[in-house]
């Protein structure tokens, strides 16, 4: 017995109706473009690579945050203001107290994680959308760090981070490089490119993968398997699908919410200690606007902004596009500025077609 | 008979001033489908919303199997075998069904030191569970927002008695249905009946009430207007308790019996 009515769903569709289609489509069509227009420019020599690799990467790890967190029907707009604080008390706990950098990261971690969970506390508790919620943090934190490098400095940019990190063993697991050797060993045998001159010559232009990419991709495989693979990803879609639904059959949906709002939180600090290791600085502005950028490639990652439906790898693609974007702009030598343009056009674009995608996917048309 | 699989007594539920339940007790018996009914506002959902422990009752008792039980929380129901399908919150529409059939329960594969979902058995489980009760899906990956009003019932229904409902509350289960819908769950919820299960079915229709209930109760403004079994009533006077008589009966009259 079989329904005459229910029509017969080509391989073709099925392949199509995934989330990150939009995404994978909208990576290849970047990369092709980049390609013809900026092929030349050494933005695919190893050097062009490490470069946008770098700033996806930087994208990729709080975009996995922001993912599963707006998956499980929140938002965080406090991410931006959180890789700032988080950087600004790295470098005050270090450079200007004295501890050990170990100890400087881990209680950042500890800090910042328990404000994420403070965030998903006030939601979960007040039942205020955590649009407000958040927005109030994005400032509180904002102000905070200001305030707190001033008073310990006079400074909003606090360095000397790369002197005290010398030694350290923590520092370098957000900081350094891996396979520095392949790469060493690769240069000698004039596979990529080496110095010719200088103090550096023989060594390899590009030493090794930075451990901002290693972050992010093993973000991506964890968010990846969480979402798709476990009971709890299956919480965490019933969370942002349909709260009361999935506390009806007793799904732990305030657990669930209060975890990803600690994982988003975790994500940034990440992000804010891998970026004050490699440039050996922390600055009371960084991260401004990051939470946008983060939530803009979640949505062109597929996730669908009212939670409840999405994907790690979309988001992953999404952050991809935004970094080869960004610095293939830059390769092509046009005008940095329009890099929002695009941002902007981009946005809509992703919207349109994945409202369309998840229509074919519900059977609304 | 044997003794009741839940006795609800004298339940008593108030929100501030106002009194949403003023006594009301049943009883339901296995493999029998209570049907209560009731129009808008008369206490039906508060009151099953007591049964599966989404409110705490103000007073009165509840006996489930002979036992008193203090529900604190819908888990505290549902561990206890008591599955309430709620009319629009049943599933998820951007889920698959397979997702939605095992929501909550998961079942949990070792992979070394991971714990993965069991997808090879949570699919396979849900293709059976779902053609047993005559819905054939296309694949268990399909999104429950492909399905129909009926269709999302009846998986409802099916994932209750899966995971071993013994008492299945119905809210008011067909009220959005059409009629080949609504003839297909009412089958199911005889289906349900006849394998033992307890069933309290929630609506304010008489006739689908008639169709599968053993018992009917009414209720009305917060009381029980009585127990009755099948066969000592008809729908007309189901349906004069249920709107308290007097006015519909009028009203009945200038519509030509259409209500």
């Amino acid at each position: 017995m079989t329904d005459e009515r229910v029509k017969q769903v080509s391989r073709w569709r099925r392949a199509m109706i995934r989330p990150e289609l939009g995404a994978i489509s909208g990576a290849v069509l970047v990369f092709v473009f980049f390609f013809t227009i900026a092929g030349d420019s050494g933005m695919f020599a190893p050097q062009g690579i490490q470069n946008w690799a770098t700033v996806s990467a930087q994208f990729a790890i709080i975009a996995v945050g922001a993912c599963l967190l707006m998956i499980a029907g929140e938002f965080d707009l406090s991410i931006g203001s959180m890789i700032g604080f988080a950087g600004i008390l790295i470098a005050i706990l270090s450079v200007q107290w004295g501890w050990p950098v170990w100890v400087a990261i881990l209680t950042t971690f500890v800090i910042c994680i328990a404000i994420g969970a403070l965030n998903g506390f006030l939601v979960i508790k007040t039942g205020l959308p955590s649009f407000i919620v958040t927005l109030a943090f994005l400032y509180i934190l904002r102000g905070l760090t200001i305030w707190l490098a001033i008073l310990t400095t006079q400074k909003t940019v606090i360095g000397g981070v790369r002197e005290v990190a010398k030694g350290d063993w923590l520092a370098p697991v957000f900081g350094g490089k891996i396979l520095t050797g392949m790469f060493q060993t690769m240069g000698d045998w004039g596979w990529i490119e080496t110095f010719t001159r200088g103090n550096r010559a023989g060594q390899p232009v590009v030493e090794g993968v930075p451990m901002l990419i290693v972050w992010a991709l093993i973000l991506i495989i964890f968010g990846q398997i969480l979402l798709t693979k476990t009971q709890f990803g299956n919480w965490i879609f019933a969370a942002g699908g349909d709260a009361q639904a999935a506390r009806y059959v007793g799904v732990p949906v305030n657990r669930v919410k209060l975890l990803m709002f600690m994982f988003t939180a975790f994500c940034a600090v990440v992000f804010a200690t891998s970026q004050v290791m490699e440039f050996g600085s922390a600055a009371a502005d960084r991260g401004v606007l990051k939470e946008f950028e983060a939530i803009i490639s979640v949505v062109i990652g597929g996730a669908l902004l009212t939670g409840g439906y999405g994907s790690v790898v979309g988001a992953a693609l999404g952050a991809l596009i935004f970094g080869v974007v960004q610095q293939g702009l830059f390769f092509s030598g046009a005008e940095s500025s329009l890099f929002r343009v695009f941002l902007g056009a981009i946005l809509i674009l992703a919207v349109i077609l994945n409202t369309y995608i998840r229509r074919m996917i519900t059977g609304e048309k | 008979m044997a003794s009741p699989l839940i006795e609800m007594k004298n339940i008593e539920k108030h929100f501030g001033p106002v009194i949403a339940l003023g006594g009301v007790s049943i009883d339901v018996y296995r493999g029998e489908c209570h049907c209560l009914l009731g129009d808008n506002g008369a206490g039906k959902s508060t009151f099953i919303k007591t049964m599966s422990g989404v409110h705490k009752p103000t007073s009165g008792t509840i006996l489930f199997d002979g036992v008193e039980m203090h529900f604190d929380s819908p888990r505290d129901s549902m561990e206890a075998g008591i599955a309430t399908v709620y009319q629009d919150l049943a599933m998820i529409p951007l889920m698959s069904v397979t997702r939605n059939f095992w929501m909550g329960n998961e079942p949990i594969k070792r992979f070394g030191p991971l714990k993965v979902m069991d997808f090879k058995k949570a699919n396979a489980v849900t293709m059976e569970e779902m053609r047993k009760m005559g819905i054939n899906l296309r694949g268990p990956d399909q999104a429950v927002g492909t399905l129909s009003g009926g269709e999302r019932q009846t998986v409802a229904i099916a994932r209750a008695v899966y995971f071993g409902a013994k008492l299945l509350i119905l809210d008011e289960p067909t009220s959005a249905l059409g009629v080949r819908q609504t003839a297909n769950v009412l089958a199911n919820i005889d289906k349900v009946r006849k394998a033992g299960i307890a069933v309290v079915f929630i609506t304010h229709n008489v006739r689908h009430a008639m169709a599968v209930g053993d018992r009917f109760t009414v209720l009305n403004r917060g009381k029980t207007l009585g127990t009755a079994a099948r066969g000592e009533i008809n729908a007309e006077e189901l349906q004069d308790m249920m709107a308290g008589g007097q006015e519909l009966a009028a009203l009945e009259g200038s519509l030509g019996g259409t209500v």
